[in-house]
């Protein structure tokens, strides 16, 4: 007997959110607001996302959790154990094996499968936010599919520093409608959203849920002569030599010396335990 | 004999959590199908059953069509869902036949500002695998798929209120097939 209700949410709880789900997915990237719950874990560690990952889990589910790639950093060690006690669901850090992969701010470089969900922590789901506060406004500008708005704000990341300069959280249009927040994951993962698995997105204390189906349409905004690039750090991954992986640029003595590592945990140790074996 | 009582979740957490994830992937992948066994209510298919097992409760509406609409099922969904059962224009969730349903427009589709607002109707259908009469594609499709669908003509209207509009889940006993407002129809 579990001292918790499965995946810790009340039934009740589930349900509202799960209906919010279904109208997201009807509404590509579209926000739907739901009634958040307080979780036992701050605001900023992934609320909105753990909520999302509740409604969804099955007793046969396989979690994966990451945090900015990484599977053994605090936050993402903290949400697998919430969900092995509450869950009692297997967990694992190979991406392949994981039925459901709840992540902050990366998307896995392995690519994923149609039976695989994505769901994301978001903390402003709001795309036009930092260009206009009143919630009001911005809801009539994504009625209105008013989004002059944001392309001055990249017109004005070209007129500053000669080109978008926005490296993250860096906006979409979703299926030609909705411009989207895809949440503060790097510019070198937007082309990969086009993806064959389910991408729920869940903001917590902003209480609003949003997705994108399997092979929707996902555009990174841009302008014809200022083409949309996916950036990343001009480097290989010095552990597993990788070159076409996102890079963490890592400090690693009291002189500054640094070195870029891949980003993405269980890419760069499957990568180098198959290196090690090909060796052998 | 009473079959109020019986039929309903056995382990709720778990089976609603199938069933939601069942009915998330046909949703997501507009035209596959899925099966929903384990429950059974008085007169209803067990996909329709499961859904509204899954999905309404004390704070959805509910619009039953005429041929649902007695007291055998009314008061079984009142014991298990507690949903309470509304006009067609208040309704968040509607089970019925397909022309029972008709008109769609008595149906809230959203508005501009919340499209999220509008009905899900849960159609009780002879079959899913009729002849396909349809061609859908857009988000959730790698490529265009053939389906049937009872009326094509009027989920291509619905389509074009794209970002308002209707979600479907067409159910027929133990299965069902689900097309949101986002997928581009072709009459075949």
């Amino acid at each position: 007997m579990s001292d918790y209700n499965f995946a810790y949410l009340d039934e009740q709880t589930k349900r509202m959110i799960r209906r919010a789900l279904l109208k997201a997915v009807a509404i590509p990237g579209y926000q739907v607001p739901f009634a958040s719950r307080e979780m036992p874990m701050p605001y900023g560690w992934g609320t909105g996302g753990v909520q999302v990952t509740a409604a969804c889990l099955r007793p046969e589910d396989t979690l994966k959790v990451i945090d900015q790639g990484a599977d053994d950093t605090t936050n993402a060690i903290s949400i697998r154990k919430f969900f092995e006690r509450t869950a009692h669901v297997k967990v694992t850090t190979h991406t392949a094996e994981a039925t459901v992969i709840q992540t902050r701010h990366r998307i896995p470089e392995e690519p994923l499968t149609e039976d695989q969900i994505l769901v994301y922590q978001v903390p402003i789901p709001e795309p036009l936010r930092f260009l206009e506060p009143r919630e009001t406004e911005t809801r009539k500008m994504h009625a209105l599919e008013e989004y002059g708005l944001m392309h001055v704000k990249l017109y004005e990341d070209i007129a500053r520093h000669g080109e978008i300069a926005t490296s993250y959280a860096y906006p979409v249009k979703v299926e030609g409608r909705y411009v989207m927040d895809p949440s503060p994951i790097p510019k070198f993962d937007n082309p990969k959203m086009e993806m064959a698995a389910l991408q729920l997105f869940g903001a917590g204390r902003e209480q609003r849920i949003y997705a994108i189906p399997p092979y929707t349409e996902v555009v990174s905004l841009d302008f014809e002569d200022h083409p949309f690039v996916a950036s990343k750090a001009d480097h290989s991954c010095e552990l597993c030599g990788a070159d076409n992986a996102y890079l963490d640029e890592v400090i690693i003595d009291d002189a500054g010396e640094r070195m870029f590592v891949c980003s993405d945990t269980d890419y760069c140790e499957s990568r180098r335990a198959t290196q090690q074996e090909d060796a052998a | 004999m009473d079959t109020t009582l019986t039929g309903g979740f056995v382990d709720a957490p778990t089976q609603a959590a199938d069933y939601f994830r069942a009915a998330l992937g046909v949703m997501a992948k507009p035209g596959s199908v899925a099966a929903f066994h384990g429950v059974s209510a008085p007169g209803l298919p067990d996909a329709a059953t499961a859904l509204l097992l899954t999905l309404t409760d004390p704070e959805t509406p509910l619009h039953l069509a005429p041929s649902l609409a007695s007291a055998d099922v009314a008061a079984w969904l009142a014991f298990h869902t507690g949903a309470p059962v509304a006009d067609r224009g208040d309704a968040q969730f509607a089970v019925g036949r397909w022309d029972e349903l008709l008109p769609l427009t008595d149906f809230a589709v959203g508005s501009a500002e919340y499209p999220d607002r509008s009905a899900t109707l849960i159609v009780l259908c002879d079959a899913l695998d009729h002849r396909p009469n349809t061609r859908i594609s857009g988000p959730g499709l790698k490529a265009p798929k053939n389906v049937w669908l009872p009326d094509p003509v009027l989920m291509q209207a619905n389509h074009k209120l794209y970002p308002l509009g209707l979600d479907f889940l067409f159910v027929s006993g133990a299965e069902a097939m689900g097309l949101p407002r986002s997928t581009k129809i072709e009459v075949l």
